[in-house]
């Protein structure tokens, strides 16, 4: 009986090895181990055994069929094993075909260029304020210090739509607005960002286009101070260790006026074809508030300064996403538009 | 073209190279733009002057200026010159009709003169500055128009005939005048003449005229030195469209009192480059002398002003170096600006000289300004930015010209009694094509479409929002925004040819998905008929009464009209009822833990019936547990009769309490099916 039982060991084992499916594995098992397998089947004949071999016998028997199943299930193991690992090589793609289109849509460049500048200066603290489009000569004019036919209208030439109409041409008619609305309260801490209309189109022009205005009225504002918040907006917008520069300028509804250089951000202030070989890139114009806007907007010069800023977003766009033609952004080409 | 650097140093002594000068200038408000080297080697500014600082164009001036940066000594030129004995009397009157628009007329008279060409120095000096050298008498007209900033005008004073007078006055309605381009001009009532009594001799400020112009005949010259209104000269110049070296330094303001001055130079130049002898006297009318203005400075307000610590030496200093007349009066300074400097007429316009000259970069730029208060976007400001988000998941955003062309009306079939004709147009547009503005965003959107397919870009999804124009019975018009969007093609091909049409519903999806986003409820599509969409596939978009806007698939008249071969679905939202209707998000169902029941029907319906009325019958469900009816299929053909149509929903019953089973369902589904049987005779597919 025990050698019955050692080649039957013997035989399983080497069988068990040479399974190659779990099918078979599961066949076998029920062959060898099951009620009707060949284990069970030898056991039965224990009974004609004389007693004391029966212990022994059933021991041996026993821990074989222990080590059989142990076997079979480290085999199944290893087949399982090895068809995930088929099915791995099986499945594999050509994972550097591209991925599944999405349809990307995007913001304009001159909308998440607006929305920076907003982000900067509501960051200190500056509200958002807007006014219409088509204007009354009297806010966009004659209110910010430029009387009819003075020389300064001819800096912007106006779509007229009667006398006393037009399409605002710059954002500061919002200035006088917003003092309108707010005397005698201050401080008065806007930015406007809008759409402004020039009767101009050609390479560097276009009739249409974008400004966000500013104005801080308070006690005791002082040109210092439009300093060091306007260098602050340019290093946060342009970059930190950027330098900035005042120069005397000439603007009605502002006195002293100042426009504001940064050097240039193609070339550091090298020289350039961006900054006309100058190292220099004009960015803002400002200056302090003229005590004539402050009387239009009913404050008293005496009591209250401000200063006043306006800059234009497609000409920030252009230097901060390197485009070089104005008119790509109102062309509206999907290639152009795609890459925002 | 520019100032030269060598003719400055006639008047002044210049130590720093071209480029040192013009970063001085530059940083004192002078903008130099570039500089040009010529082949003698000299070096020419390109000023880009602000209309302040027109006084600048003057070599003088702008001496002057420079003098007042560096400290170097200015030489105003000598004027040396020998009269006769004659009186300019006996050789001319003058007289002006309207003082407001001539405040001065000064002349001189020279005799015997020659008229050839100007020496070489004379012609290299005007050719630098872009002016071409004509002969000797005119030649110094101009020579000394760029060195003074006074425009003169020389008549050939025989042909002026025999009245011997100048007469300023306006010209009549319709004269006709020559002037020496050999242009024939009509004038008008508003305009300016100089007449010789009789008839136009020049148009003020403008131009000569061609029936005295000085000539290789002319013997005796008359030199004016004449100051008019800057804004009259402007509009004058404007209407007839002609602009002079002589209107645009008068429209920008020229100083009256340097008239005199600037008449005895020529008169000195002239004799010397053409000889002649010069009639003695000026005959000079200038009504109402321009006084040099005073002005009070407070040293504490330009410190209050600037942020600064200058002490009143310095103010004092830079005013002084600027040739201002400074007295003290008190604590404050009494200040005498020339009348060279017409720019300069209150206390803040001193405080700028001062900061311009103390040098702008040495004011300190503080971040001491402290008052402290919440920054940032209002409700409706974030509510747009949102509506740009949510949309830009999809669209490309694109940004249109407000004003569009007036055909476009006719473009998208509008019939002619359409309110959105009734639009704002533009008095003066650059082209026709730009003249009105808009009062819908699709005319400009259907434009991208069209654009974009003509430079073979495909599959086109596009968004905008902007402002649309209404007019009003008010001077100014109604704006407000809009939100647009179109698209065409297909989502970009691929290589899983997964292709999905950018349709009518496709289009509908995004537009729920806005809505829902901006937290709009209860919104519904409704079948409407608008002349730029397709009859039988536009809806009218409604949240309760309120009226959103449309969405539909562009009529195809519209879509030839525009020369688009493919179809296009497009819709227009008004963002200011959007924003009415939003409401804050909130959480309105209740996550249960218990599971739920799914059951399919499918009901055949007559054709007619719509998705959105069989909805609201089911939808009518008294059980409180019917969470969702999704519509998955709608079948036509064979298995249902003609005339019908078959739709599949899937419900979904849940409950909060329990976990439900097909016994409590069932009913609530019989009872579904028993009211869509009722409505339609619908029956169980």
């Amino acid at each position: 009986m025990l050698e019955k039982l050692a080649v039957l060991d013997q035989e399983a084992h080497t069988k068990i090895t040479a399974l190659n499916t779990i099918e078979e594995l599961n066949e076998y098992k029920v062959m060898i181990l099951g009620r009707k397998g060949e284990i069970t089947a030898l056991l039965r004949g224990l009974k004609d055994l004389p007693p004391e071999q029966r212990a022994e016998v059933g021991r041996v028997a026993n821990e074989i069929k222990d080590k059989l199943e142990a076997q079979l299930n480290s085999r199944a193991a290893e087949i399982s094993r090895r068809d995930l690992e088929i099915k791995l090589q099986q499945e594999r793609i050509d994972v550097t075909l591209p991925g599944l289109p999405q349809q990307k849509g995007s913001i304009h460049p001159l909308t998440r260029i607006k929305r920076e500048i907003t982000e900067i200066f509501t960051g200190m603290g500056f509200t958002v304020e807007e006014g219409p489009e088509i204007e009354l000569d009297y806010y966009n004019f004659e209110a910010l210090n430029v009387p009819k036919h003075h020389p300064a209208r001819d800096m912007q030439d106006s779509f007229y739509i009667s006398e006393e109409v037009l399409l605002r041409t710059h954002t500061s008619p919002v200035q006088v607005r917003t003092m309108e609305k707010m005397v005698p309260q201050i401080p008065v801490k806007i930015i406007v960002p809008g759409t402004v209309y020039r009767n101009d189109d050609d390479a560097t022009h276009s009739p249409m286009f974008h400004q966000v205005e500013g104005l801080l009225i308070d006690e005791r504002i002082t040109f210092a101070d439009l300093k060091g918040i306007l260098m602050q907006f340019a290093r946060k917008m342009f970059g930190e260790n950027l330098d900035v520069r005042y120069r005397p300028s000439f603007f009605p509804f502002t006195e002293p006026s100042v426009e504001i250089d940064i050097s240039c951000v193609m070339c550091g202030g090298q020289g350039c074809r961006v900054c006309s070989h100058t190292g220099w890139l004009e960015i803002l114009g400002a200056g302090m508030v003229h005590p004539n806007v402050l009387k239009y907007g009913g404050y008293d010069p005496e009591k209250v300064t401000g200063f006043a800023f306006g800059m234009g977003i497609e000409r920030i766009a252009m230097l901060k996403y390197g485009i070089n033609d104005l008119r790509l952004f109102f062309d509206n080409d999907k290639r152009f538009l795609r890459q925002f | 073209m520019g100032v030269s650097i060598n003719q400055l140093k006639k008047y002044i002594q210049i130590d720093q190279t071209a480029e040192q000068l013009a970063h001085n200038l530059t940083m004192a408000g002078i903008a130099i733009e570039g500089i040009e080297t010529t082949d003698d080697d000299d070096k020419l500014l390109e000023l880009d002057l602000t209309p302040n600082r027109a006084d600048c164009l003057g070599w003088i001036n702008l001496a002057r200026e420079i003098a007042a940066l560096s400290g170097a000594d200015l030489t105003i030129p000598d004027v040396f010159m020998k009269e006769n004995e004659e009186a300019i009397e006996d050789y001319i009157t003058v007289r002006i009709d309207n003082p407001q628009l001539c405040k001065r007329y000064a002349a001189r008279v020279i005799k015997n003169v020659k008229i050839m060409a100007s020496p070489q120095w004379m012609q290299d000096a005007l050719q630098k500055a872009g002016i071409r050298p004509i002969n000797n008498v005119v030649d110094v007209t101009n020579y000394v128009m760029l060195e003074t900033n006074q425009p003169l005008h020389a008549f050939d004073y025989d042909l002026l005939g025999g009245l011997r007078q100048i007469l300023v006055r306006p010209a009549y309605a319709q004269e006709q005048f020559t002037t020496l381009d050999g242009a024939n001009r009509q004038l008008d009532e508003e305009m300016l003449v100089i007449t010789n009594g009789e008839k136009p001799i020049a148009l003020a400020g403008v131009m000569g005229g061609e029936n005295t112009e000085i000539n290789e005949q002319t013997t005796m010259v008359l030199l004016e030195s004449a100051n008019f209104l800057a804004t009259n000269i402007r509009k004058t110049s404007r209407k007839l469209g002609l602009r002079s070296d002589s209107s645009i330094r008068f429209e920008k303001g020229v100083d009256p009192n340097g008239a005199i001055y600037a008449a005895n130079r020529a008169t000195q130049l002239i004799h010397e480059l053409a000889g002649g002898e010069v009639v003695k006297g000026i005959f000079d009318v200038y009504p109402e002398p321009i006084q040099p203005l005073n002005i009070l400075l407070r040293p504490e307000r330009v410190n209050y002003l600037l942020g600064t610590d200058i002490n009143d030496t310095e103010i004092r200093s830079c005013l002084n170096k600027l040739r201002f007349t400074v007295t003290e009066t008190g604590e404050d300074l009494m200040v005498q600006v020339p009348t060279y400097r017409p720019d300069i007429t209150l206390e803040v316009d001193l405080i700028e000289e001062v900061a311009r000259l103390h040098g702008y970069d040495k004011i300190p730029a503080t971040l001491s300004y402290g008052a402290v208060q919440p920054g940032g976007l209002n409700y409706e400001q974030h509510f747009r930015d949102r509506i740009q988000d949510i949309l830009a998941k999809n669209l490309l955003e694109v940004i249109n010209y407000s004003f569009i062309n007036p055909v476009a009306y006719d473009l998208i079939r509008l019939s002619e009694q359409d309110e959105l004709r009734n639009c704002i147009k533009i008095a003066n547009p650059l082209s026709e094509e730009q003249s009105v503005m808009r009062t819908l965003l699709l005319p400009g959107l259907l434009k991208n479409i069209k654009d974009n397919l003509s430079r073979k870009n495909e599959n086109l999804a596009f968004f905008e929002l902007g402002t649309v124009f209404y007019p009003t019975n008010k001077p100014l018009p109604r704006e407000i925004y809009k939100v647009g969007a179109v698209v065409a093609g297909n989502f970009d091909t691929n290589w899983l040819k997964n292709e999905v049409p950018m349709d009518y519903f496709y289009l509908k999806g995004l537009a729920e998905d806005l809505l829902s986003g901006l937290g709009i409820e209860e919104v519904t599509f409704a079948v409407t008929e608008n002349p730029a969409f397709h009859p039988g596939r536009t809806a009218v978009v409604r949240a309760g009464d309120k009226e959103i806007g449309i969405i539909g698939e562009v009529h195809p008249e519209v879509c030839d009209n525009y020369n688009i071969k493919i179809k296009v679905a497009a819709l227009e939202f008004n963002a200011a009822v959007l924003y009415e209707l939003s409401k804050p998000i909130r959480m309105t169902k209740e996550i249960t833990r218990y599971p739920g029941i799914k059951r399919d029907i499918a009901v055949v319906l007559p054709e007619t019936v719509t998705y959105l009325e069989t909805k609201s019958i089911i939808n009518d469900d008294q059980s409180g547990l019917l969470q969702e009816a999704d519509i998955f299929d709608i079948y036509t053909g064979d298995q249902v009769p003609a005339g019908y149509k078959s739709m599949a929903f899937r419900l979904l019953f849940k409950s909060s309490e329990k976990t439900l089973t097909e016994n409590d369902v069932t009913p609530i589904v019989e009872d579904i099916l028993q009211r869509l049987k009722s409505q339609w005779g619908a029956l169980l597919r």
